[in-house]
């Protein structure tokens, strides 16, 4: 496939993520929006990197395997970011009942 | 057309589908439902691109312990009791509009690039698999690994301190 196809998926993958944050007011749901935009950026990462692979092959075997883990570690990070923003919004839940994102404007004061 | 190409329309479709669900469903419990088919569809991409050990930790990491922690999260709540969310047309339409704009932006920005006639491999390629992916892990990127274990042990103690009552 060309790289064209996957780099055009991705972005609309993000986009649907970006819409999702900007218009739903429920916390937990921005928050999976949030785990969309990763994903489609991991989508791209390993297709860029499997394109770096078939066009360096020949000068070094293991071209482009930095892409794939680059994708390992955001997984990592994206779980360590999941247990704790949902830890807050477990908390946030608790003092005002509520998950919608409105709430948070009293932060500001 | 070969298999590959009907594979990769199909999981495309499947994606982008359940991935516009996800943000208009009304039941939080369904995005999540529909988040976990959105997973799938990218991890069926990874087997497409032959990145096994990614399409095997997408599945295990994502589909499986985060959106269980989401649906736990969301039972927790009770959510679908009364969920009185202030609705704001116009700023749901403002969001719309600039969703749509970044997208065509991108879109029009990526559509001639020079690099579009590069082919990505397909079902072939070694480094996907986790002897390759393995041996690099560990020998170029052990200090990260390292660090990342430090960042589990400090995110666990958060969400523990966090979560805590009183």
């Amino acid at each position: 496939m060309p790289v064209n196809y996957y780099i055009f998926v991705a972005i609309a993958l993000f986009c649907i993520g970006v819409v999702g944050v900007l218009t739903r007011r429920n916390a937990i749901i921005v928050f999976m929006c949030i785990e969309l935009m990763l994903n489609a950026v991991n989508l791209l990462l390993v297709a860029f990197s499997k394109m770096h692979h078939v066009i360096n092959v020949a000068k070094d075997i293991n071209a482009g395997i930095d892409g794939q883990l680059f994708v390992f570690f955001i997984m990592v990070v994206a779980a360590a970011e999941v247990s704790v923003g949902l830890a807050i919004i477990v908390m946030m839940y608790r003092n005002t009942h509520s998950v919608d994102i409105n709430f948070l404007n009293r932060l500001k004061h | 057309m070969g298999i590959t190409q009907i594979l990769f329309w199909l999981l495309t479709a499947l994606a982008l589908g359940s991935a516009l669900m996800v943000i208009v469903s009304k039941n939080p419990v369904y995005s999540v439902l529909f988040l976990i088919v959105t997973f799938f569809a990218i991890s069926g991409h990874y087997v497409l691109l032959n990145a096994q050990f990614l399409a095997i930790v997408n599945i295990i990491v994502y589909a499986g312990a985060i959106m269980v922690l989401f649906l736990f999260v969301i039972m927790l709540m009770n959510l679908n009791a009364d969920m009185n969310l202030q609705k704001n047309k116009l700023l749901k339409f403002a969001g719309f509009i600039a969703g749509l704009c970044l997208f065509l932006v991108l879109v029009a920005a990526l559509r001639d690039a020079d690099i579009k006639k590069q082919m990505v491999q397909t079902n072939g390629g070694e480094i996907g698999l986790i002897k390759n992916l393995g041996m690099v892990l560990f020998k170029e990127y052990v200090v990260p690994f390292e660090i990342s274990s430090v960042l589990f042990l400090s995110a666990m103690v958060g969400a523990v301190v966090i979560g805590k009552k009183e």
